[in-house]
């Protein structure tokens, strides 16, 4: 036997499944919702889209090979999913500066400080979007209203999101019915049909990256729909108490970041809890004080401060969330 | 209805490329190695020395103090030295090297075929006789049979599950063994069910294996007490706590073991030798061995002499493929990587496999992305991305805390993990760190 | 405004005393009557905390030197001779002189003497390694060369030869605090005395095979053939298991092992070169 041969602990035996493949199913699950928010933003989203994951890679490469002089991991696929997520997080006439300023927040700040891929606390691709929301709140939040290829980029026709309505209205005092009559219906916001990031606006076509993300086992139903079942609630006993304030759950879950964040963001692994019970607790969490920010906050959108603030408890909730060890009772067999 | 147990597992590939090769009968080698440890427990001790002429079946090291096996000649011949050799450990291990000289066996060996079902042996002489024949579970673990068999005092047992599973990929051995030696299996089964004195044997079989399940459910309608459970299929299910598990519905508690429960647990193989050693006096000094890989020309499942070369094997098999990168000692999932060939076939070899090189590697170490898809595949309800980081930066109380010693060592964790982190080298690492400072705690 | 300004500066400046008070009246309860020599002495030590000198950190060793009457068994590796003068200094005591010690790597396992008989890809940890099998030599004691010393080594002091595959010990940043010996999991790393200029004279081999096969397994294994014990002037060699072992302490460096060894496996660092002796006195008294 002339074959030196290989020798380690056991398994000998690795599932074909990697970090990279992940990613690239994240992506891939992405592509109906970047396909609908080109169809609806036109140029914008793609201009937008491109700076904003090609930034978060040249970032992290710059980083990685000159700042911290180690190999740059870019091929592991998750800076592209950072700037996917941030362009989708962003209106589609935000200048090219401010969106590669973003990308180094995102990245540089939130993501390279503390170690790279696997030791953020915070979801980097949020922390960057917040950060724009809150240095440029101009330009963040004039949203451009859906039509297609006439839009421009930087020109283009903008007007209030559904939420930015509801919101002022109900300061200005006009009853929910009021309002609901000059926002999109239903209907049309399942589709996409309004104004908003990205990302946000086409329900259907998230639903089917959702799916497509259950399917290949990349994320598993606890966050999504602890979130979304949470909102439904929280809204429905305050719609059903009084109509006339609070608008109906299926508005709430149409609108906003609501349907991104549940299923691509609130689900990023390095950011959530380990344990399903402790996913359980989290997506409640994002819920609840998702609805708080909407309804009685200043900001008319509050997913992203939600999975924010609900992110600083995961390492909490890991301490004390354990799985049942097997053999915990003695069994009375 | 199919069960299984609820929390964890994995699906590996099958890869039973041998399910169907019958048990071929390996000629003898012209020389065999036979360690004088192949169980857990103390070495046995040599009584022969150099140019002692042996028989197949003749004794040649006892059993030292109540853990340990005795150890026979599996060969006729004579001693030509007893000297460390490197073993399957990676280690050298004292062993007594016998040059074979044709087939003769001690004349208390009754060899026909015939099958026979009375048991007339009393409980004490069945423990006995498994002592005497050196019988250790064929499942890996060799564990000494016999001390598995005696009910310790304030213990109690009312069922035993004969393990038929064979959850690691690649592995055919007992497949075969139910599938040809049924009778004898179920016999075996109905003599550890005399010598525990319970009146109830479930045979637990993955659902890859229909035939066997066909069979045996057959069979079983003639002996008292048996009963087939088909299993779905899932690795790790055949480690006992699993098995107890789905087939029963009992939890064994965290440090302890399956008598606690009620139950004792014994593989396919430990029961045919069981039947073999109270029916037939014969000692343990062969088994079934699966040899396979996808490059390998001509695959199966053989009946080999303890203390044949694994070498004798691999040329039986049609010999090492070129593109061969990992020889491993049982299956994919829990066995051990093999430096070298040269090593002897042992109590404990259910199998051999070949792995070509493209598969022999393994991938290039990642950070963690903290995906927690190791936590959901831990059948023991264990955390293994926080007992790995405990062992690698030796926290050693957070790692026992945690409960490192419940692990079972399966490897499912290892082999989900997308950023391919060595978690079980560094369980394991902390495993004994901890159990090592555990002892020194008692005896301090 | 100025009102306002004042207001605020009254305000915190009645708040900063009134927390200085309850601060001074806290620290005076819960003082803890500690003898002051500890904390000059924890202040002497180099504050490491690297447990080189068998206590948990500097503080713990301070303590231990102030209420014992001598230095026995307490000293500072780290600090050496100048720390511990201080600290006699501080305490009044006459200092012990402790001979230094540096670490030094017992084996010459490289790829180019050490034929590689398998290809080891499991976790990068020599502990991990060594549950696992005898290495991928044929020498299963040697270094396996995945680096536990090194990452152990909290001064610096040691860093991985990628050629030899072998760790390297830098002798001027060594302060033999030990954690590299505890590290290895085949004690192969020894503290041995320091002498001037860093010379060494040690035998770099652990192997305890027989000497054929340790031969076959390395090319410069110690194969127990036991000349340099015969040939040491100091009876400072000893064998046991097929190995020989230079006592450090009683080794005067005459460096006649080190020629007698047929295999090399004796080392001499940082002498200078040994010139070749001229022949000519034999021949000058043949005739």
């Amino acid at each position: 036997m002339n074959n030196i041969l290989n020798v380690s602990p056991s398994p000998h035996q690795q599932s074909p499944e990697t970090t990279r493949k992940l990613m690239y199913g994240v992506v891939i699950a992405l592509l109906p919702a970047l396909a609908a928010s080109i169809y609806y933003f036109g140029v914008g989203a793609i201009i937008v889209t491109l700076t904003s994951v090609f930034s978060c890679v040249a970032v992290e490469y710059i980083v990685s090979k000159y700042i911290l002089k180690v190999k740059p991991s870019v091929s592991d696929g998750s800076a592209i999913v950072t700037g996917l997520l941030l362009a989708f997080n962003v209106p589609s006439n935000l200048p090219v500066h401010i969106i590669i300023i973003g990308a180094i927040i995102a990245i540089g700040v939130a993501k390279m400080t503390f170690g790279g891929l696997g030791n953020n606390p915070f979801n980097p691709a949020l922390v960057g979007r917040v950060f724009l929301l809150i240095s440029f709140p101009v330009q963040m939040t004039s949203w451009p209203v859906p039509s297609g290829f006439k839009t421009g980029y930087t020109d283009a026709v903008t007007g209030a999101t559904p939420l930015g309505l509801l919101s002022e209205g109900v300061k200005n005092g006009e009853t929910v019915s009021a309002i609901m009559d000059k926002v999109p219906s239903h209907m049309q916001m399942f589709y996409g049909h309004m104004g908003g990031s990205l990302g946000e606006v086409a329900a259907l076509a998230l639903i089917i990256g959702g799916i497509y993300l259950l399917w290949k086992k990349i994320i598993t139903w606890h966050i999504p729909v602890s979130i979304l079942l949470t909102v439904v609630i929280f809204t429905g006993i305050l719609w059903l108490a009084d109509p006339v304030k609070f608008a109906d759950p299926v508005f709430h879950l149409l609108t906003g970041g609501l349907m991104l964040g549940a299923i691509y963001m609130a689900t990023d692994y390095v950011t959530s809890p380990m344990t399903h019970k402790g996913m359980i607790i989290y997506g409640i969490g994002i819920g609840i004080i998702t609805v708080l920010i909407r309804t009685f906050g200043a900001y008319p959108e509050g997913v992203s401060f939600a999975i924010l603030i609900m992110n600083a408890f995961v390492p909490l909730l890991n301490l004390y969330i354990k799985p049942r060890r097997f053999g915990k009772e003695v069994n009375n067999g | 209805m199919f069960k299984t147990f609820p929390k964890g597992g994995i699906h590996p590939p099958d890869n039973k490329l041998t399910a169907d090769k019958p048990i071929m009968v390996l000629p003898l080698p012209s020389q065999v190695t036979v360690p004088v440890s192949q169980h857990i427990g103390a070495p046995a001790t040599p009584v022969v020395e150099k140019g002692t002429a042996v028989k197949t079946g003749q004794i040649i090291a006892l059993a030292k103090g109540f853990v340990s096996a005795n150890i026979h000649s599996p060969v006729s011949g004579k001693v030509n030295k007893i000297e460390p050799v490197t073993d399957t450990t990676g280690y050298k291990q004292m062993a007594v090297m016998i040059d074979v000289e044709g087939d003769e066996w001690i004349e208390t060996i009754d060899r026909t075929n015939t099958l026979v079902r009375e048991v007339t042996l009393t409980r004490e002489q069945i423990i006995e006789r498994c002592q005497q024949c050196g019988l250790v579970g064929q499942g890996g673990a060799t564990f000494p049979t016999h001390i598995k068999l005696t009910v310790p005092a304030g213990k109690k047992c009312d069922l035993i599950i004969i393990n038929g599973v064979e959850c690691e990929p690649y592995l055919t051995s007992d497949h075969r063994l139910m599938l040809e030696k049924g009778p004898e299996v179920l016999t075996g089964a109905t003599i550890i069910m005399k010598a525990l004195g319970v009146e109830k044997a479930i045979v637990g079989i993955e659902a890859n294996k229909p035939d066997a399940i066909n069979h045996l459910t057959v069979l079983s309608k003639d002996f008292k007490g048996v009963t087939v459970q088909p299993l779905k299929v899932k690795y790790p299910q055949g480690g006992e706590k699993q098995l107890i598990k789905a087939c029963t519905g009992r939890e064994v508690p965290s440090g302890g073991l399956p008598l606690d429960v009620g139950v004792v647990v014994q593989n396919v193989g430990t029961a045919f030798a069981v039947y073999e050693a109270v029916q037939k006096n014969k000692p343990l000094i062969e088994r079934v061995v699966t040899v396979t890989g996808k490059s390998v020309s001509n695959p199966g499942n053989f009946l080999v002499r303890i203390g044949t070369p694994v070498t004798s094997l691999i040329e039986a098999a049609g010999g090492m493929p070129d593109d061969t990168g990992k020889v491993v000692n049982g299956g994919p999932m829990m066995g051990k990587a093999l430096a070298m060939t040269d090593v002897p076939v042992t109590k404990g070899t259910s199998g051999i496999i070949l792995f070509p090189d493209d598969e022999a590697h393994r991938s290039e170490v990642m950070p963690c992305i903290r995906c927690g898809k190791c936590s959901s595949v831990c059948a023991m309800g264990l955390e293994p991305y926080l007992l790995a980081a405990a062992s690698e930066k030796s926290m050693w109380e957070k790692a026992e805390k945690e409960k490192i010693t419940d692990c079972m060592e399966c490897g499912a964790c290892s082999y989900i993990c997308p950023a391919k982190r060595p978690l079980l080298d560094y369980i394991r690492l902390g495993k004994t760190t901890v159990m090592r400072m555990a002892r020194e705690r008692i005896t301090k | 405004m100025s009102s306002t300004v004042l207001l605020t500066v009254i305000m915190l400046s009645v708040l900063g005393l009134f927390s200085a008070v309850i601060l001074y009246f806290v620290a005076q309860k819960f003082k803890i009557i500690e003898d002051p020599r500890i904390d000059l002495v924890t202040e002497a030590l180099p504050g490491v905390n690297c447990a080189g000198c068998g206590f948990s950190g500097c503080r713990a060793l301070a303590e231990a030197i102030v209420k014992s009457t001598s230095f026995e068994g307490l000293n500072c590796p780290v600090g050496g001779a100048e720390t511990m003068g201080k600290v006699a200094l501080i305490l009044g005591r006459q200092p012990v002189a402790v001979e230094p010690k540096v670490a030094v790597l017992r084996c010459q396992g490289s790829p180019d003497n050490c034929v590689r008989t398998s290809f080891y890809d499991g976790a990068t940890n020599c502990r991990v390694a060594h549950a696992l099998y005898g290495g991928n030599t044929g020498c299963h004691y040697g270094c396996l060369g995945s680096g536990d010393c090194v990452i152990s080594c909290k001064f610096d002091a040691m860093y991985m030869d990628p050629l030899t595959q072998l760790p390297v010990i830098i002798d001027e940043k060594c302060v033999s605090c030990g954690a590299c010996v505890k590290a290895c999991p085949r004690n192969i790393i020894e503290l041995r005395k320091r002498n001037k200029k860093d010379r060494k004279i040690y035998v770099s081999c652990v192997n305890k095979d027989k000497g054929g096969p340790a031969r076959k397994a390395c090319k410069v294994a110690c194969i127990g053939c036991g000349k340099c014990v015969k040939v040491c002037p100091y009876e400072a060699i000893t064998m046991a298991d097929n190995l020989a072992f230079i006592d450090s302490y009683k080794c005067k460096l005459c460096r006649k092992c080190a020629t007698e060894c047929p295999t090399a496996a004796i080392l001499e660092i940082n002498f200078p070169v040994k010139e070749e002796k001229p022949a000519e006195p034999a021949e000058a008294v043949a005739n």
